[in-house]
């Protein structure tokens, strides 16, 4: 089937021109992109299901002389969704206006302090730097407990060596 | 057998239950599911003695070729038996370790009955991939049981740490049996020990299938997740992390070893691992004063002992194997319990603080030392038997090769003195008498153990007892197994108290006397352990390794997160330009003839169209800027018509309109122009990556029509839609009928759409309807002494200010709303057969909402839908939906439609195609998305404007929606 010049030459400037805005700081001006893309997208499906051609309704035109009706149900939903989508992308616009009195899409805080960090996290925090009833076991030499243990071991085995590890009670806190 | 596991689920779900309405009561009828099971087990020891098994086979995914296949052989029965034999007695126990008022009880024998019934269903499956959910299961409940109420944090990350090492085994063991699977050619068990094929696929899988069971069974390099496991409740270390769980790893050794052990490199991992996990565990079990803590590292120890003896590959060796599992789940199991029950009475459980409990507790102390003494291996009990079976198998054969032979048994020698000496530990610490101490405190026991906490750990102390002169008997299930191996020794030994004085009763006596020297001596013992202290350990390697990779995330999200949308977008587009536009450029057939246009007037519009996108991106005015888009919309639904689909045509320029509207709605908010103008280094670079996107863009569409190379799918679509669908408008047949589901699929996105809308705007409550009009509101717009003309057009006008109403507006809505609807209504009937449908009839509708709000302001639009949006939505999807259910139910297909005709009296010839009761649906859907962003964006906004009220939440409140 052969091309058109004048359809490929729509489709490509509306990409463009939403491409452009899309990549804007303005949140106003993303969503206008997103539905410039959304144009060049529904046109882009209908231009490849072939040359123009009658209504695919019967009555008005005989089975061979109809355009492709697929893509036309396609981009008919596809059609709907976007009007959906951009009413979402509007109250996002709306709340943003609202809250902090600016549409504009921010540096995400979050990112820029991960890329900056040194590297902490609570989780991978050394087990030897943990209060002894939070080691796990098998790591730690002391045995807490509810009965003062640690304390009377100290007086009792002075100089002993002990390798014991962190289990508290598993009856939880009774004595 | 899928009956007992189907009885273990069930009674897991129905745990809490009973935990509610019996306490801890509960737990005794729990017991009874495993002991069922276990009865179950025993009645078909007949059969399996005999060289016989049982199979079963249930149905699971057909279409996968997935079967539940099960399989009860003389290995998987002694395993069996001692999964629920020994989990029906740590429940009756759990009946008495926990108090009536504990907490979370209920949960814990939720998930300790359903582990049992995992267990059990890990040892009887035969397929490889219904073993490995098993495992996987097993593995799952140990993290909770561990994990516990996660109110800890030791709990919490000695939980995760089991987790992350098994979870890592499983996966790899997946793969492995995969493997494993393929290169024999059968996924059953029984089949690939038969013949496991060869090559290095196999050699590979096997060792991904080691890595499993090594992670599992807490081999060295893996061992530390066990002790720090005994954060879970003593039963748990009881029944998971001595007797079950951890015994997993073992058996499924043992399951491979008569098909794998001559693969190169089984021998060198599981002996090796075998023996250094054994001695390792030994020594670190000797530093512990904690008494469950040194339990834990002998359970390590005992593990290694284990796998070395069944991974060797022989029959001599097996034997011996099998019977020492079976002695060290009832001892290590009994011996737990028993730290329980001190635990319980005392609070205490350091064997330095320790002091004539044995006194106090005789009973408990004849129990845990019978335990102690089949661990150790004295004679009469089975442990006894099983030692002086592997020493004897060792010593005259066991390992292909001699040398190997010796040094593993000289390492199970060393490993089995500090076995004698850390028992001998054991006892002493818990039961003697220190001369150095008072008696442990509190002078009456807090709870003095009664019978039934005690029935547990004395009756699997005296199955220990009993089992070894009865051990001619359980050589008759043994061999059973074990004559699957090749027998290495010149003659099998049989499984007997009494071989006459041989070689291995002297290493069992050298044992027994280096053990006693080594607890004699113990003060010297643990000078010397202090010293050889090594600063690095297993466990320090993972918390490392954990660290590592939690700094590389970091380092991976800092680099490649830089937190700018733009960016983001532009990398995506660059890559699009890269690889499929670099595709586009050197692979694509470029079409080798054009047209200039398909109508002249096509050509004009599309001029139309590009000077609109131009000034789009022009124009600063946010208003302006929305016209500019609208103009390339309804251009855009021009070329449609010209293209020849008025369906497309009519919907666009609705939806065109609609979002006018709403961006007008938003933007009166905000202020006229865009600021933050960009720097033109950035623009020129957005202008780059937008031009070659339009390109390639265009590129592609011009080059689709010539790459098409097989006939499109749609030819025979028009005439499914008139024979079929009964419609003659093909558009409309395919989105109600043949692509329906797809359909069902959309409306699904718009009321999420509407919801997310309403979400943003409403902070509070986002459901209900808009406000109508009441007492208060009879002369808005702040009082004004002007009254509007009594004669009213609209019913709710008269709410807005004067200042702010137009009469020639209102008496055009008064005249066209009526209209609209019926317009509406017959764009929704005629649709089938003619341009029109759902969602064209609802944007309709919705155009006539939107006049009548703009017309007359929020009240009026709560006269002219006094419905809640939600309920159109909602309604509209049950309709869609409820459409393709009652073809379901009505035995067709879902989504199927019929066709109903009549000749009706007035109406004459009529006829209903159930598609348009999901047209209907669609209908409602369109007008509630329409009326929920009206309700938010219009009326609430002007709400909020009017009273002056600017929704935000007060810093302390807590909005639950």
């Amino acid at each position: 089937m052969t091309p058109t010049i004048v359809l490929p030459v729509v489709i490509g400037g509306l990409y463009a021109a939403g491409v452009y805005l899309l990549l804007d700081r303005s949140l106003t001006r993303v969503i206008l992109g997103f539905l410039l893309l959304g144009n060049a997208t529904n046109l882009l499906l209908l231009s490849s299901s072939g040359p123009a051609a009658l209504a695919p309704v019967f009555g008005y035109a005989e089975e061979e002389q109809m355009s492709d009706p697929l893509p036309q149900a396609l981009v008919l939903t596809a059609i709907v969704i976007t009007f959906g989508v951009t009413a979402f992308l509007l109250a996002m616009v709306q709340r943003s206006w609202q809250l902090v009195r600016q549409e504009v899409i921010e540096v995400d805080e979050e990112d820029r302090r991960v890329a900056t960090r040194e590297g902490m996290d609570a989780d991978d925090m050394d087990p030897d730097d943990l209060p002894t009833e939070d080691r796990p076991a098998g790591k730690g030499n002391t045995l807490p407990s509810d009965v003062d243990v640690e304390e009377r071991l100290a007086q009792r085995y002075a100089g002993v060596p002990s390798d014991d590890i962190g289990l508290p009670p598993t009856r939880g806190g009774q004595s | 057998m899928g009956l007992l596991l189907l009885l273990h689920l069930l009674a897991a779900v129905a745990a809490p239950l009973l935990v509610r309405w019996w306490g801890r009561q509960a737990f005794l009828a729990l017991a009874l599911v495993p002991g069922a099971a276990f009865g179950w087990v025993l009645t078909r020891l007949g059969t399996v003695t005999g060289g016989g098994e049982v199979t079963e086979t249930l149905s699971w995914i057909p279409a996968l070729d997935l079967q539940i296949a099960l399989r009860l052989d003389a290995l998987a029965l002694t395993f069996a038996a001692l999964v629920t034999g020994v989990g029906a007695m740590v429940l009756v126990y759990c009946a008495r370790y926990f108090e009536p008022d504990d907490e979370g009880i209920g949960r814990f024998a939720g998930v300790m009955t359903a582990f049992a019934g995992s267990m059990l269903g890990l040892v009887l499956a035969d397929d490889v991939l219904v073993l490995y959910v098993f495992w996987e299961l097993t593995t799952v409940f140990s993290f909770l049981l561990i994990g516990g109420s996660g109110a800890k944090l030791a709990g919490r990350r000695a939980a995760s740490q089991a987790l992350l090492l098994t979870t890592a085994g499983g996966l790899a063991m997946l793969v492995g049996l995969l493997m494993v699977s393929w290169s024999s050619g059968s996924r059953l068990l029984s089949e690939i020990v038969v013949d496991p094929g060869s090559g290095p696929v196999l050699v590979a899988g096997t060792m991904l299938v080691l890595a499993g069971a090594v992670t599992k069974s807490a081999m060295v390099p893996f061992h530390f997740w066990l002790p720090a496991a005994m954060e879970a409740p003593t039963p748990v270390s009881a029944y998971l992390h001595a007797a079950a769980m951890v015994k997993a790893g073992i058996y499924l050794v043992a399951r491979l070893a008569p098909g794998l052990a001559d693969v190169p490199g089984w021998r060198p991992v599981v002996l090796g691992l075998g023996v250094a996990t054994m001695l390792i565990g030994g020594w670190r079990s000797l530093r512990q004063n904690d008494l469950k803590l040194l339990l834990a590292f002998s359970t390590v120890s005992q593990l290694g002992f284990l796998i070395t003896m069944v991974g060797a590959g022989s029959e001599e060796l097996a034997a011996a194997g099998l019977a020492m599992t079976i002695a060290h789940a009832l001892s290590k199991s009994t011996l737990f319990l028993s730290v329980g029950v001190i635990d319980h009475a005392t609070g205490v459980r350091d064997l330095r603080l320790l002091s004539g409990l044995g006194r106090r507790m005789p009973a408990l102390a004849v129990i845990a030392t019978l335990a102690a003494a089949s661990l150790v291996g004295l004679p009469p009990f089975l442990g006894f038997v099983g030692k002086e079976a592997a020493f004897t198998a060792l010593w005259e054969g066991g390992v292909p090769d001699r040398l190997t032979a010796v040094v593993v048994l000289v390492g199970l020698v060393l490993g089995s003195v500090f076995t004698a000496a850390y028992c001998a530990r054991y006892l002493w610490g818990a039961f003697a008498r220190k001369p150095e101490l008072p008696d442990t405190a509190p002078e009456e026991l807090e709870h003095h153990p009664g019978p039934l906490f005690l029935a547990a750990p004395a009756v699997l102390a005296l199955a220990g007892l009993v089992a070894g002169p009865a051990s001619p008997l359980l050589d008759h299930l043994v061999v059973v197994y074990a004559e699957t191996l090749p027998l290495i020794a010149p003659e099998a030994e049989h499984l007997a108290l009494w071989h006459g004085l041989q070689p291995a009763l002297a290493l069992s006596a050298v044992t027994l006397l280096g053990g006693a020297a080594l607890f004699a001596l113990r003060a010297g013992f643990s000078r010397l352990q202090h010293r050889l202290a090594v600063g690095a350990s297993a466990d320090e390697g993972y918390w490392n390794t954990l660290q590592a990779l939690d700094r590389f995330a970091v380092l991976v999200t800092g680099t490649t997160q830089r937190g700018s949308l733009p960016t983001y977008l532009g990398t995506i587009l660059v890559v699009v330009l890269l690889v499929p536009g670099s595709v586009l450029l050197a692979r694509t057939p470029w079409p080798d003839e054009w047209r200039a246009w398909d109508t002249p007037l096509q050509a004009l519009v599309g001029a139309v169209v590009l000077v609109a996108a131009v000034l789009t991106i022009r124009i600063r005015q946010r208003l302006s800027a929305v016209l500019a888009v609208g103009v390339t919309g309804y251009g855009l639904a021009l070329l449609f018509v010209l293209h020849g689909a008025p369906d497309l045509a009519l919907t666009q320029f609705l939806v065109e309109t609609l979002s006018l509207v709403v961006f007008v709605l938003v933007l009166r908010k905000l202020p006229k122009d865009i600021g933050d103008r960009h720097r033109p280094a950035e623009r020129t670079v957005r202008a780059v990556i937008a031009v070659c996107v339009g390109l390639v863009m265009a590129g592609v569409g011009a080059a689709a029509l010539s790459a098409r190379t097989t006939p499109p799918v749609s030819e025979e679509i028009p005439r499914l839609a008139l024979e079929e669908g009964h419609g003659q408008n093909v558009v409309n047949v395919i989105l109600v009928d043949i692509r329906a589901w797809d359909t069902l699929g959309e409306l699904s996105v718009l009321v999420v759409a509407a919801t997310g809308v309403a979400s943003l705007v409403f902070l509070r409550s986002r459901t209900g309807a808009v406000d109508r009009v009441g007492e208060d509101q009879a002369a808005g717009g702040g009082g004004d002494a002007r009254r509007a003309p009594r004669r009213q057009w609209l019913s709710a006008s008269d709410t807005l200010a004067p200042q702010r109403r137009s009469v020639v507006l209102e008496v055009a809505t008064r005249f066209l709303f009526h209209t609209i609807v019926v317009l509406s209504l017959f764009l929704l009937f005629s649709g089938h057969n003619d341009p029109g449908g759902g969602f064209a009839g609802g944007l309709v509708a919705a155009l006539a909402l939107v006049l009548r709000y703009l017309a007359g302001g929020r009240y009026e639009l709560g006269e002219a839908a006094p419905v809640p949006p939600g309920l159109l939505l909602g309604g509209g999807l049950l309709l869609a939906g409820g459409t393709g259910a009652a073809a379901l139910v009505l035995g067709g297909q879902v989504l199927e439609s019929a066709y109903l005709e009549a000749d009706l009296p007035v109406l004459g010839h009529a006829s209903l195609p159930t598609a348009l009761f999901f047209d209907i649906g669609v209908y409602l859907i369109v007008v509630g998305l329409v009326l929920d962003i009206l309700r938010s964006l219009g009326a609430e906004l002007d709400r909020q404007d009017d009273e002056d009220d600017p929704a935000d939440a007060a810093p302390d409140e807590v909005i639950a929606r």
